[in-house]
């Protein structure tokens, strides 16, 4: 009996542990962030670490970003054709095509390919200057890490990913036009025409932008707290990259259905 | 990788994001033609307005002329309220006539404008009198049944 008692509270205790363990890195992870935004004025009054970062995270991005743009578009065009036809409205391919990527589609999987192409860049990065004990090197020259090396890659990716998320809605709409009107024959003037009917300016695409902007937030200071939170060794660096990608996915896509509730209501 | 190049390509990038949101506002959200410039606001008394939706279009002779503001109910005469916002560039006479009709069979629901021969225009707060509600397909089937039963017990007597 004794025994049992003994087992079930070691068993409550782990679980309070874990549970004191992960608050304690939340409020960590609300720390950093608040000091990422304290140190921001330093590093934006030179731009050019902020330019730098924007094209690690930016513009190396483009090109994973425009090809998967366009086959999700093309994608789309085809399966939106197949069901539309049934109905006898392939015409309004188009609306279906913009609408999913301008609300959905294009914010949330630029996020996801974000985390995954630059996220973890980040991440591995920020904690292998952990390990090789450079972030403590600056902070014995009273250079700021976080001035210095965080709050640049923070604004890079905050800048960097509503651009890339508005340039993958684009070129995903181009893919699906050229499925649609060159390669299946829907009639041009109604596939743009339908569209322009459907899309709204304030309610969709700014929406979107909306959205890419807090997933932006999100990504960029997951992956900075996961670096910067690593334990120095190889095995720590290695834990920290894949939570990045992890959490950040998690937290795009909660995030999305909260956002998305509060848009449409 | 020196300076002046990563300026150069964070720039192409800049420049490309910010065309992509142009062209997302300009080509796809139709944005240009959308926003109505000036607008002037009009009531009409529906009995029943259908699907009719906040932001659905008011048309006259097909073209948009206005958006649908609000709808409301309105207590004391049991009716539904619309307001609707009209471009200040179409004056439309006070004899006007407000229809709710559906584009296509399943398509969204919008209003209709005819306009009348009065020479004085609807003002600011002006209220549409002559109004026609929404079609319910239910009443219009029920219609349809009872004259048919009418009818069949016509014929046997």
């Amino acid at each position: 009996m004794s025994r049992l008692l003994s087992g079930f509270d070691s068993l409550l205790r782990g679980i309070g542990h874990r549970l004191v363990d992960q608050f304690w890195r939340l409020g960590s992870a609300a720390r950093f962030f608040a000091y990422t935004l304290i140190y921001s004025g330093e590093s934006l009054r030179r731009p050019n670490l902020v330019i730098r970062e924007i094209y690690f995270t930016g513009v190396l991005s483009l090109i994973i970003i425009i090809v998967s743009a366009f086959f999700v578009g093309m994608v789309l065009g085809l399966q939106g054709y197949n069901t539309l036809q049934k109905y006898g409205s392939s015409e309004a391919i188009g609306v279906l095509v913009a609408l999913s990527l301008v609300r959905e589609l294009g914010p949330v999987v630029t996020a996801l390919l974000f985390a995954g192409r630059a996220g973890t860049a980040i991440t591995a990065q920020i904690g292998l200057m952990k390990a090789t004990e450079q972030l403590s090197a600056m902070e014995m020259m009273a250079v700021s890490p976080i001035a210095r090396v965080v709050a640049p890659r923070f604004w890079a990716g905050v800048i960097s990913m509503p651009l890339l998320a508005s340039l993958f809605s684009m070129i995903g709409i181009l893919g699906g036009y050229l499925v649609a009107v060159p390669i299946i024959g829907v009639d041009g003037g109604a596939f743009w025409s339908q569209m322009q009917a459907s899309v709204d300016f304030r309610e969709d695409v700014m929406n979107g932008f909306i959205k890419s902007c807090v997933f932006g937030v999100a990504c960029a200071m997951i992956a900075l707290f996961e670096g910067y939170d690593a334990p120095p060794t190889a095995d720590g660096v290695s834990r920290a990259t894949t939570r990045t990608v992890v959490n950040s996915s998690l937290a795009v896509l909660g995030l999305d259905f909260v956002m998305t509730s509060f848009m449409i209501s | 990788m020196d300076r002046t190049k990563i300026d150069l390509w964070v720039g192409i990038f800049a420049a490309l994001g910010i065309a992509a949101l142009l062209g997302l506002a300009m080509k796809v959200g139709n944005l240009t033609s959308s926003n109505l410039g000036e607008t002037y606001t009009v009531s009409a008394y529906f009995q029943n307005v259908g699907g009719l939706k906040p932001r659905a279009p008011v048309k006259s002779a097909g073209v948009v002329v206005g958006r649908v503001d609000s709808i409301q109910f309105d207590s004391v005469t049991y009716e539904a309220r619309v307001n609707l916002k009209l471009d200040k560039r179409y004056p439309f006479p006070k004899d006007t006539f407000a229809n709710i009709y559906t584009a296509g069979l399943l398509g969204e629901q919008y209003i209709g404008l005819e306009a009348g021969g009065d020479e004085e225009f609807l003002k600011e707060n002006d209220k549409i009198l002559q109004t026609q509600d929404a079609i319910v397909l239910e009443k219009m089937i029920s219609q349809f049944l009872y004259s048919k039963a009418s009818e069949s017990s016509e014929s046997n007597e």
